[in-house]
């Protein structure tokens, strides 16, 4: 416990607001590089797994690709394209590394949440005279969103928690903290540093529970996957028939 | 850090090793001597070990190659990574003996040593050890930190040591391994020791790298790096002694260390600076294998 209440000492220290490392800008370079990553992925996965998710075509290779994009270890990819791209392009492969982590959730996101839809919703829609934009748009997407939300919010966490290595390529964040305290062995400042990645990590997820619980569509709200095992006994006998 | 159960163990192991070596004696062909049951407890076999990185492996494979050669049992354990993962392994017996700097070593028992000239930190370092090990004659040979320029940057400002820095009219802006930034040899020491105010940059295992691209102007490399020669590098003169000297030094089990310091003394004597940058230079340019360098050197010694 006294590891810890150095670390919390060492977070809290003056010296992480003055120094030449201030906490607060090591966190804004952290959030700067999670939030543009998931933001390139989420261009390049979404409109990919919706049309995985609306066609039905290109299942297996899309689930063949991200899953062995899952297996690519982060850090030696990101060493390897500092020295593909040259040392004066360190921020675009970091990007890059963190785009490819990101993308395998987000497109599983976006291709289950139209394929666990209803059939008989949108052959109904169909049958109504809808055109493909219109189903895609008008069905398959609002009730897709609560499963791509928590695609982006895997998505989210697995980037915020591999940024820290961006220090390692002289990009800044909280990892720089961890990186630089290991070899002089302060372990105060990095259990400190690995403190607030927790921390960040766990807003970050905080923020996409709320979304996704927001963006579940009106109408659908027995949509709502309720958490049953929380659940109390009268009350989860009562939910279970509404969602079959 | 010594603990009692440490001590025992170690005691235990010296015991063993003590029972092994008259056992054996100088004869290799001894058939009592293969028969061991556990590597780990049987100590007639020399363990050596070596950092992750590719010099300090050489060396590591150099001692294990001149050990068999003079009849030793040898094991090897290489690429154990850094300070902090291997120096338990040498305190509790389990590794024999290591390729280690003086410098660096001196620095991670006593961090705040005033030791800057290679005798002084041989010296201090004897002194810093922990009881159970012991160093070996150091070696001519050093692979130290130091600050390099350009050719470029050298020649348009003149520089050739650290104290021509004080005079250079744009911005310093230093980079090496993140941790320099709170070695006593970092930015400070350059302020403190030279007057020299310089702006870091962690730039890692790119450093190098970046100075050619001119994202850093003053780069950490370690003086035995062929990228020195093969980039056309300056090293800066250090007359002040920022850092502290780093000679190659064989780290040993003490219980051992009689036994091994005739064979590995000769290694020690024979490695020099320049040597050690070529045989760097077979690895990183020439891409050997480790073993096939080790062998190189030490038929062209004489060693073996």
């Amino acid at each position: 416990m006294n590891l810890f209440a150095d670390a919390i000492a060492w977070i809290f220290s003056p010296e992480r607001v003055t120094g030449s490392h201030p906490i607060g800008q090591a966190v804004a370079e952290h959030l700067f590089y999670t939030f543009v990553s998931v933001l390139i992925a989420g261009f390049i996965a979404i409109p990919l797994g919706w049309l995985i998710g609306h066609t039905g075509r290109g299942r297996e290779v899309a689930v063949a690709i991200s899953g062995a994009a899952r297996a690519i270890p982060s850090f030696g990819l990101l060493v390897l394209l500092v020295l593909v791209f040259g040392v004066l392009h360190k921020p675009e492969a970091a990007v890059v590394t963190f785009v490819l982590l990101a993308i395998p959730s987000i497109l599983a996101g976006a291709y289950a949440g139209l394929e666990a839809i209803d059939r008989r919703v949108i052959d109904a829609g169909r049958a109504m005279g809808m055109t493909e934009w219109q189903i895609l748009w008008r069905i398959e997407v609002p009730l897709g969103l609560p499963l791509l939300i928590g695609g982006l919010r895997s998505a989210a966490l697995q980037v915020v928690a591999t940024v820290t290595i961006a220090a390692y390529v002289n990009l800044g964040g909280v990892g720089y903290y961890i990186i630089q305290g290991l070899p002089l062995r302060r372990f105060d400042q990095i259990l400190g540093g690995a403190l607030v990645v927790v921390a960040l990590a766990l807003v970050l997820d905080g923020l996409f529970a709320l979304v996704q619980q927001l963006v579940v569509p009106r109408g659908v709200a027995a949509g709502r996957t309720p958490d049953v095992r929380g659940a109390p006994n009268r009350r989860r006998a009562a939910v279970e028939p509404a969602t079959k | 850090m010594f603990t009692a159960r440490n001590k025992g163990r170690l005691a235990l192991g010296a015991v063993a090793v003590g029972a092994a070596l008259a056992l054996s004696g100088c004869a290799s062909g001894d058939p009592l001597d293969s028969g061991d049951q556990d590597p780990g407890a049987d100590s007639s076999v020399i363990v050596v070990g070596s950092q992750a990185y590719y010099s300090n492996e050489i060396i590591a494979e150099i001692y294990a190659q001149a050990l068999e050669n003079a009849g030793f049992e040898v094991e090897r354990e290489f690429r154990i990574g850094q300070r902090d993962a291997y120096l338990p392994s040498l305190e509790d017996g389990s590794v024999d003996l290591f390729p280690e700097y003086t410098g660096n070593l001196l620095q991670f028992y006593d961090p705040d040593t005033e030791a800057t000239a290679s005798e002084d930190v041989y010296a201090a370092l004897q002194e810093a050890l922990p009881d159970g090990l012991t160093v070996l004659d150091q070696s001519p040979a050093t692979d130290q930190d130091s600050y390099n320029v350009t050719e470029a940057f050298a020649a348009e400002h003149g520089l050739s040591s650290l104290e021509d820095l004080a005079s250079v009219g744009v911005p310093l802006v230093l980079g090496g391994p993140p941790e320099l930034e709170a070695r006593p040899y970092g930015p400070t020491g350059l302020a403190e020791k030279y007057g020299v105010d310089v702006a870091f940059q962690a730039t890692g295992d790119t450093t190098v790298e970046d100075l050619l691209a001119g994202t850093v102007n003053i780069a950490n490399v370690y003086s035995a790096d062929p990228r020195i020669q093969t980039e056309g590098l300056v090293t800066l003169d250090d007359p002040k002694g920022l850092f502290l000297a780093s000679n190659i030094v064989p780290l040993v089990n003490a219980a051992i260390a009689d036994e091994i310091a005739d064979v590995i003394n000769a290694v020690s004597a024979k490695l020099t600076p320049e040597g050690l940058v070529d045989l760097n230079v077979r690895s990183t340019v020439d891409q050997e294998s480790t073993a096939a360098i080790a062998t190189a050197w030490l038929t062209e010694q004489g060693l073996i």
